[in-house]
């Protein structure tokens, strides 16, 4: 099966603290430790599994500036068979629905079975593999954390939804799915497979390649923009305990205690 | 003409969710002048009452009544949806599992904008719709304006808006079935083969009193320990996070949050839990929560009652040596 997963860099959580820049329209960017979106990890870990039961290829694709290499590389460390930079001076600004048209463009000039994206990444917005369905008219679904292949035309899939519970659907290739964390334990990366892949060329297409009318993409085309970046007040907030270690175990104590949390 | 705005409502065996009436208040929100549609989807009887009860709270309702999407099945009536709705409005959908799977494709089919997982609404200026997002999992926030001129898919977040509590309106009730299924059934290549119920646990969180629940900042699988020592030493039960079940550490029945269990404890203990909407809304009942987290910025110190900025890894240890001390 000739897979491809679309992988987006993004400022790692774990690593970082997230603060608003000086002028308030972006998030303070120097200093972050950038990775690979947690969803796309799990993607690419599953379409390798697929490939290795079903033969085939993986490709990832991410659509960014110069850095987005340095995902794609990571992830063909992991074990993806090719990797496709999109980037271009036109690209910079795109909504959700830019990305989306970018993706559209590539996936078309390709003979893709299964295309997988992450649930969501950094902004939260779980936005592009559904549209990318949508504009190849291909059947779609999200928050798949089970994949069966029945036969080269058709997979089952589960979807996870609420209470932990799973709706179990039958789909036709091609189609585009997204993937949710914990359906598999994505493998581990050491510096040996980076530096293997290290001289591995990456292609990069441009707008003129891929032939995405430039109308559609970037700020010009965004529907969607952001204005300003803040941190809001939300309720009252915590009571933040102080002192010295000593003191505020004392005083957690006591109110666990009189809210009935020691037994 | 007034505005048109038309809301998806969610249902369950004749009852609407709470979002019903959320995306009531958030529709006022946008344009208090505007004219706002419930959809309603489904079959049969289950279908008739929803009806009824969301029209106690819209001006119109719309229904599309058939037993193929007795079921909400996302695929389906996301073809349907689009014979039905009219081009160029703003259409609101919860920003749940379903109006995730629903949604963007739907923007796509209508040719209108999609605006994701909206917390809050600053109101339209012409087709200029300004609105409240959040990024990074909720540590921060951004305006963003959408452009609504060719209609937009809003999907909005659970508890975002307060429900719009007036039912006296008796709405007027719109059959859509005949335009929904006029070119017969829509083939959209994803067909719906059956639910499968989430797997039960040893322990059964959603009845604890007193829960200890741990997130991504334990670190280490081994450092799991400390946190069942607390637990032990407090009397209470052990639940956690999502990434603590993605990486296989606890069983998904340990899990609280949208995808996980809900649960209503007394008190809740959150140690190296960010905070995200998913976690927080499988916390119900409103219990007492302590926040322990190493960054005093993690959503969780602003809806926590008690905060202790510290690493669980130091911290926890004392805390449970000071607790079995004193009952000695
Ligand atoms: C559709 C969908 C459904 C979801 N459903 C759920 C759900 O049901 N339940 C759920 O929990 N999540 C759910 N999620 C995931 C959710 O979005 C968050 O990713 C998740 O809740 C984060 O878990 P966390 O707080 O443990 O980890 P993180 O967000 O990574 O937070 C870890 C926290 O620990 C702190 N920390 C790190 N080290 C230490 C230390 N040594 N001492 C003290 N503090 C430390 C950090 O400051 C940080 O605040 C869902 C996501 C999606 C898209
Ligand atoms: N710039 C990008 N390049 C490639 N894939 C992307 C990009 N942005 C988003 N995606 C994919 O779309 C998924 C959902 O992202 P989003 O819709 O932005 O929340 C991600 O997990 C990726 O698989």
């Amino acid at each position: 099966m000739e897979v491809l997963v679309c992988i987006k860099r993004v400022p790692d959580t774990s690593e970082n603290e997230i603060q608003v820049g000086k002028d308030g329209t972006d998030i303070e960017r120097e200093d972050l430790v950038y990775s690979i979106n947690e969803w796309d990890n799990y993607a690419v870990e599953e379409a390798i599994r697929i490939r290795d039961k079903t033969g085939g290829r993986v490709t990832v694709v991410s659509v960014g500036k110069a850095e987005a290499e340095e995902v794609i590389r990571r992830q063909m460390a992991m074990g993806a068979d090719k990797g496709i930079h999109l980037s271009d001076e036109t690209f910079n600004g795109s909504d959700g629905k830019g990305i989306a048209a970018i993706l559209k463009a590539h996936i078309e000039k390709g003979a893709y079975d299964l295309v997988l994206t992450g649930v969501q990444a950094d902004d939260g917005a779980g936005q592009v593999g559904g549209m990318i369905a949508a504009m190849l008219k291909w059947p779609f679904a999200s928050l798949v954390n089970v994949i069966e292949v029945v036969d080269d035309k058709t997979i089952r899939v589960g979807r996870e939804i609420a209470g932990g519970n799973q709706e179990f659907n039958e789909i036709k290739l091609p189609c585009v799915l997204s993937i949710q964390t914990g359906i598999n334990e994505p493998r581990y990366v050491g510096i040996r497979g980076i530096r293997k892949v290290a001289s591995v060329e990456i292609p990069v297409y441009g707008a003129s390649e891929l032939g995405v009318p430039v109308e559609s993409i970037g700020k010009v085309g965004s529907k969607v923009k952001k204005i300003d970046y803040f941190v809001p007040e939300l309720g009252k907030g915590a009571e933040i305990l102080e002192g010295n270690t000593d003191e505020i175990i004392d005083q957690l104590i006591d109110i666990l205690k009189s809210k009935g949390g020691i037994r | 003409m007034a505005r048109q705005i038309f809301s998806y409502i969610i249902h369950k065996k004749g009852i609407p969710d709470d979002s019903a009436l959320e995306l009531l208040s958030a529709a006022a929100k946008i344009d208090p002048e505007a004219s706002v549609t419930a959809v309603v989807t489904g079959w049969g009887s289950d279908l008739s009452a929803a009806c009824r009860e969301a029209s106690k709270s819209y001006e119109h309702v719309w229904k599309v009544d058939n037993e193929s999407i007795a079921y909400p099945d996302a695929a389906l009536i996301s073809a349907l949806l689009q014979r039905v709705l009219p081009r160029g409005h703003i259409v609101l959908i919860p920003h749940e599992h379903f109006g995730m799977d629903l949604a963007p494709g739907l923007s796509i089919g209508l040719g209108s904008t999609y605006l994701p997982d909206v917390v809050a609404v600053n109101g339209i200026t012409g087709n200029l719709l300004l609105a409240v997002r959040e990024e990074f999992n909720g540590m921060v926030s951004t305006h963003v304006s959408c452009d609504t001129s060719e209609g937009a898919i809003i999907t909005v977040r659970a508890g975002s808006f307060p429900p719009n509590e007036n039912k006296d309106r008796s709405g007027l009730l719109t059959d859509k079935t005949d335009d929904a299924f006029q070119e017969g059934m829509p083939d959209c290549g994803r067909r719906f083969l059956e639910l499968v119920q989430a797997e039960v646990g040893d322990v059964d969180i959603t009845k604890s009193e007193v829960l200890v629940s741990v997130g991504r900042g334990i670190e280490e699988q081994e450092n799991l320990e400390i946190i069942h020592e607390l637990a032990q030493a407090m009397g209470a039960d052990v639940s956690c996070s999502r990434p603590i079940v993605d990486a296989k550490w606890m069983e998904k029945s340990r899990q609280v949050g949208t995808s996980g269990q809900t649960v209503k404890p007394k008190v809740y203990m959150a140690l190296g839990i960010s905070g995200s909407f998913q976690h927080l809304g499988g916390i119900k009942g409103s219990p007492f929560i302590v926040a322990i987290n190493k960054n005093l910025k993690a959503p969780i110190f602003q809806v926590a009652d008690v905060g202790v900025v510290a690493d669980i890894l130091d911290f926890i240890p004392s805390l449970t040596e000071k607790i079995n001390e004193g009952k000695k």
